[in-house]
Formats: structure tokens, sequence, C-alpha cells
């Protein structure tokens, strides 16, 4: 504590010399002459972040296991993070040099964030498609020959195997194959529940949009009530009424969930588009519409749908990302994906426990932390796109 | 001002309709299992009058309404009937009556959750305004871009995933805090304190970003406005204008995001307490899912669900009442 105290006190003093030391080399320009003494503090603050990493990360590539071991995730996440950056600016590199000329114009303005956050989606969704090809082993493979609990990380003295790199799990699956089929269910599955709500709140909310009166104020209350109980608590709660339903029923859980969760997050679709929908109704070419006779669905989908993708397509993103979130933390739980389908969520639950064996082998902690680090990473990757795109649309410069 | 207290009577009324028909969806709901708690404590073999005085011992030989009213009743009250795994243990071992009541059940694990909550928000809330303040004042600076980078990323992550960065960081590589919060009724607050830091610390990262982004859009919004402008212009520092003109003035969303983080608290916590074993009320919640014991579950998600309207009902309150266009009507 006292360390910390001086420490800070130390930063003030470099602060403050840094500042006056600016001052005298440029010859009081402007910028050190209105320097606030915050922002002195913070450049000096950032320095020395800067150099501690730079410290930690010689420390993990140290000779001493012991040392190594101890900083050996701070180094991966320090490699992760460069090498991410570069191939994100490759990526919007190659990006500005080929394509149409619109994709092009389109990489020209973007930031590295959202090329980022494209990178990764694409190379999600590559890996999604491909699961069967790219993973060594099936999904619910059990391994014959094969001991359960092969160490990850490939060394044999530490019980490992280099053919499992990521190791087995406790019935001796390949943990690496299943990570690779974990994009498949996990964001799969996602993808098709988010597809489910969009079709269920939006078709609703253009209904009640275009019809008002008793339909509207009806289904609205529903969407009051509905929202007014907190998402996961409702659909755990449902899932317990499901995992008694689906057994007798002979239908997998696993569709209870795409439905449940489908429905709870289709009233948030709703609002937005009845929102949306309410601002478009009242223009003159749906007035237009309506006199020349044409019917509700031509009215939805052929007049005020195409008015109003772009608000849902950046709807479509956060609410994705939302879904994407409510399946991992279900499964996480237990109640979500259930096995033998493969699924980060129920993977990090399993295997949650090794985080606490990083001291003495780093690798033996890497498979749930890969498992929820996928989750992170994809659910990152879309809030960086769709930060983008909204700032985008919105105009702000500020 | 009569005019404020009439909209706010308003919302209140509101806001109990809707916990009314809320508890009136979780009950409906909980009624849609198959079979019921008697036969399949009883299993397979049970006879039928057993069957029936197990019914009668729960009261699930009543119809449907009047089990709910009977239950409702019972909440209001604070009684939320008996457990049902407790309650069939309670009867094989024949202790006393009462033993497996929910409310007995959940009292201490209230108490836990509201210690977890209240922990989060008194680091989270101070921390996300500064932030948001200094990423304001900064803004388009590279600070800016780091916290907003920093702040989507914690965002989008899930829950687990940063309660297993934070053990991983804080407790095995560097043992500073226990990763297990194993807590019991005769702690003493520092001791508690320490064992409940690290949910705490999870839960803050996760409101803190979403609180802080709505301050810093708060505040550059008003930057625009012309007192602003006269502020700048007659001298004063960035950080004077922002603190002194356009902080109170964007005060209305501030309290409204830090109301609804909040009630995402009360609520995010499950996911935190299963990682951390925290003996909170949703460890409880999700305990229940499993066994199927429905009186607790009803009373949990009762319990969250009435939680997540208060704040929501104080966020819309709070709004009204610091615009002052309506609290003081032409």
């Amino acid at each position: 504590m006292i360390w910390f105290a001086a420490a800070l006190l130390g930063f003030a003093a470099l602060a403050w010399g840094f500042r006056v030391a600016g001052q005298t080399a440029t010859g009081r320009a402007p910028y050190f002459r209105d320097m606030p003494f915050g922002v002195a503090y913070g450049y000096v603050l950032a320095v020395a972040a800067l150099m501690w990493l730079v410290w930690a990360y010689t420390q993990g590539r140290s000779a001493d296991p012991a040392v190594a071991n101890k900083f050996f995730f701070l180094r991966i996440a320090v490699e992760g993070f460069i090498i991410f950056s570069i191939a994100a600016w490759l990526f919007r590199l190659l990006g500005r040099s080929v394509g149409t000329k619109q994709t092009k114009r389109l990489f020209r303005s973007m930031p590295l964030t959202a090329a980022f956050g494209i990178m990764m989606i694409l190379i999600y969704v590559f890996v999604a498609v491909f699961a069967s090809f790219l993973a060594p082993y099936g999904q619910a493979e059990i391994i014959r020959g094969v001991p359960a609990n092969i160490m990850p990380g490939g060394d044999i003295a530490l019980g490992g195997n280099p053919d499992f790199p990521l190791g087995t799990d406790q019935i001796g699956r390949d943990i690496l194959s299943r990570l690779i089929y974990g994009a498949q269910n996990t964001v799969g599955i996602a993808f098709v529940t988010t597809v489910i709500a969009f079709l269920l709140g939006g078709s609703m909310g253009f209904l009640a949009a275009t019809l008002g009166g008793w339909l509207d104020q009806l289904l609205s209350r529903i969407v009051d009530v509905l929202m007014a109980i907190p998402s996961l608590i409702f659909a755990l709660l449902l899932m317990t009424i499901a995992s008694v339903w689906a057994p007798r029923l002979g239908i997998p859980q696993t569709y209870f969930m795409i439905l449940i969760i489908a429905v709870i997050d289709s009233t948030r679709v709703y609002r937005l588009a009845r929102a949306v929908g309410q601002n478009i109704v009242v223009m003159d070419y749906i007035e237009a519409a309506k006199l020349r006779g044409e019917g509700l669905g031509y009215l939805m989908f052929r007049e005020i749908l195409p008015n109003a993708t772009s608000p849902l397509l950046a709807e479509f993103g956060l609410r994705f990302c939302f879904v994407f979130l409510t399946i991992a933390s279900l499964s996480f739980l237990g109640v979500g994906i259930q096995p033998p389908l493969a699924d980060w969520g129920t993977m990090v639950r399993d295997l949650g426990g090794f985080v606490n064996f990083a001291q003495f082998a780093p690798m033996v902690a890497t498979p749930p932390l890969l498992a929820a680090g996928a989750i992170a990473l994809l659910a990152v990757a879309v809030n960086f796109v769709v930060d983008w795109m909204l700032h985008r649309s919105s105009g702000l410069k500020d | 001002m009569g005019n404020v207290l009439t909209i706010i009577l308003q919302r209140l009324a509101l806001g109990f309709l809707t916990l009314l028909v809320v508890s009136g969806v979780i009950f409906v709901a909980v009624n849609l299992l198959p079979g019921d708690f008697a036969q399949s404590i009883l299993g397979q073999g049970a006879t039928p009058e057993a069957v029936a005085s197990i019914r009668r011992d729960l009261g699930l030989d009543q119809p449907m309404v009047s089990r709910y009213f009977t239950w409702l009743g019972g909440a209001l009250q604070g009684d939320f009937g008996s457990s049902f795994a407790q309650a069939s243990f309670a009867n094989f071992t024949g202790s006393e009556s009462g033993a497996g009541s929910v409310a007995q059940q959940i009292a201490p694990r209230f108490a836990n959750t509201m210690f977890l909550a209240a922990v989060s928000a008194a680091i989270a809330v101070p921390f996300a305004i500064v932030l948001g303040v200094l990423a304001a004042l900064y803004r388009n600076s590279i600070f800016d871009r780091a916290t907003n980078i920093f702040t989507l990323s914690s965002i989008s992550s899930p829950e687990f995933f940063l309660a297993y960065v934070l053990i991983l960081f804080l407790a095995v590589l560097n043992p500073i805090l226990p990763a297990v919060s194993n807590i019991f009724a005769d702690m003493s607050f520092s001791e508690r304190l320490e064992k409940t830091l690290l949910p705490a610390l999870t839960l803050t990262l996760v409101v803190t970003a979403h609180m802080m982004r709505m301050t810093r859009a708060a505040i550059i919004n008003l930057l625009s406005s012309p007192y602003i402008e006269m502020a700048r212009l007659k001298g004063m520092s960035p950080l004077r204008v922002i603190v002194r003109h356009a902080l109170p003035n964007a005060l209305a969303p501030i309290i409204n995001v830090v109301a609804i983080n909040l009630a995402y608290l009360i609520t995010g916590v499950v996911v935190v307490e299963v990682v951390f074993v925290y003996p909170g009320i949703g460890q409880l919640f999700v305990d229940s899912v499993k066994f199927r014991d429905i009186p607790v579950v009803q009373a949990c998600c009762l319990i969250f669900a009435a939680a997540y309207i208060l704040l929501n009902l104080t966020a819309d309150i709070m709004s009204i009442l610091s615009n002052p266009r309506l609290r003081h009507p032409k």
C-alpha cells in the first residue's frame, strides 16, 4: 500500500518534470504550455504501464519455467494483441485494394477495430462451415485406445500427447475438435435463434405499426409484461419447464431453448420495429400504396421493410450478441445446449476448474479460457462492427 | 408540483400492476409443468393415497386460481410456502415443521446477494462516472479510443470469461484474493468484503462499461449547447466546464442509466455467483432450477422480477424528478 502511494507520488513528480522538460525543449510551444497537469500525469502513467507490459513480456519469455509460467498468459495476450492488430491492418489493406469500387470506399473509411471485427466474423463463419474438415476428430467421438484426461500442451512429461494439442476431456474426446465444432453449434444456434426472433418480432412490430388500434395495444402490453421480467431469469424459468417436457414429447431440449430465447428476444425487436414502422407508416408513399389497394403483406414487406433495413441491420448485430451471450450463459449454467453437441459454454463449465492449476502448468488452464475467449472474441467482433455501423449511419462527427 | 405527483403516482400504480401481472405469468408458467411434485417425489410405485395426502399437505389439490391467490397473499407477507425438496426431507426425518420454508432458505442468501450488488455498485458507479467525464473531456484522443475499445470488449464478454480471467490473474497467478467466496453468517465485515471483492470486480467490469459510455454520450450531447460555448469563451478550464455546467444537465440520463444498470446487476449476479460459488440468491435459483424445486424457483423469480421492476421504476421517477420542465410546469 505504501509502495503504491509512493509510486503514484513518484509519477506525479515525473509528470511535472515531463511537462517542464517539454516546455523548455520546445520553447513553450502551445501544446506543452497549455497542458493540464492531469494530461501530463496520464502520459506518464501510460508510459509506465507500457514499460511494465514490456517487462512482463520479457519475464514471460524467461528461461526459468517458474517465472515464465507466471507471465505465460500475459505473454500470450500481448502476442495475440499484436498479431491480431497486424492481421486486421493487413485485412483492411486487402479490402482497400481488392473488390468493387463500393467495398474499396467502405474499407477506406473503416477504423481498425471494425476491420478487425469483420475479419473475425469471416474467420468464425469459415470455421463453422468447414468444421468437419478442420477438426481432426468427431465432436462426440470417444477416441479408441486413448485415455481420458490427457493434459493439454502435448508435453509427454506432463501427461500430454502431441496428437492431442489441447488434450482430451473427462470421457476421452478431443478438446480441440470440440472447440472447432463449438463454432458450428454455438454460433449456428445463436444465429438461427436471432433470425427467428427477427421474423417474429419484426413482423409483429410492422403489423402493430400498420394496423394500430386494439391489436397494437394488445401486442404492446404483452411485450411490456414480457420485458418486465429479466430475460436470463425468465429463460431459466422456462428452461426448467422445457427440461421436463422435452423427454416426454421426444423433442430435443435445444429446440425448446431456441424457441424460448427467440420469443424473449423478439420483444426487443418488436419495440424497435414498431417504432421505426410508425415513422414510415405516415409517409405519403404508404398512403399511395393503400389507395392503390395493396394488401397488408405488400405494405409490410415491400413498402415498410426496405425503408427500415438500416436500423434493423444494426439491431440484428446487437441482438445476435445478446442471444449468443444468453445461450452461452444458459449452457454455462447447465440448461442450454445439451450434450453430445459440443458447445463453448458447456466446455467452460466442465473444464473451468483447471484454471486453478495455471501456476504449475499454464497449458492446463488454456482449454476453458480458449472456449470462453472464443465466445468473448466473437461478441467483441460483432460489437465493433455494429459500433462502426451506428457511428456511420448517425453521422456523428464529434 | 401536483402535476409531477400525479405522474409519479401513475407510474407507481403502473409498476405495481406490472408486478402483479408478472407474478401471474410466473405462476402460470410454473403450472405448465406436467404432472405434479407429489408424484415425482414419491416415484413410480406410489399408492394413490400417499399421493393424495402429499397433495393435501402442499395444497396441490386446490384449483389453480385459488392456489395463485394463496401463494400471492403469502408472498406479500414474506411467506413463500415450503420448499418441496426440503418439505419431503423434513417429513422423512420427522423434524419440526417450518424447517423447509422457502423464506428461511432465501432470507440469508438475499442479504448476501444484496451485499454483493452493493459492493459492486459502490465501486462501479463512481468509477464509471469519473471515466465517462474523462472520456468526454479528452474525446477523440488516444485515451478516449482506448477506453472505448476496452469498454466495448468488457460489455460484450460473457460474465464467466471475465470471472475466469480475474480468477486467473488475481487469485491463481498472484494470490491476492480468494477464488471461492465461501461466506458464513458470523464473518467480520472486512473478511466478508475480501471474499466478495472478486465477484464484485467482475460485475463492476460488466456494468461500468455501459454506464461510462452513456455518461460520455450524455455529456458530449450537451457540449454544443450555447451555455457551454459561453462558459468556454469566458475562459473556464475544460474540466470545470464539464463538471460545473455539463454534468448537472446530463444528470437525468446518467441517473437513468445507473438505475438500469443496477437492475442489470441484480440479474447478472446469477452467472457470477455460480462461478465463485457465492452463496447468494442466484446460485439458489440455478440449483432449484436443476432440482425442479418449484416454490423456490417461483420465489426467486418473483424476487428478481420485483427488484428489476422497482429499479426500472426508480429510473423512471428519477428522470421525471430531475427534469425541471416537469417539476415546474407553466
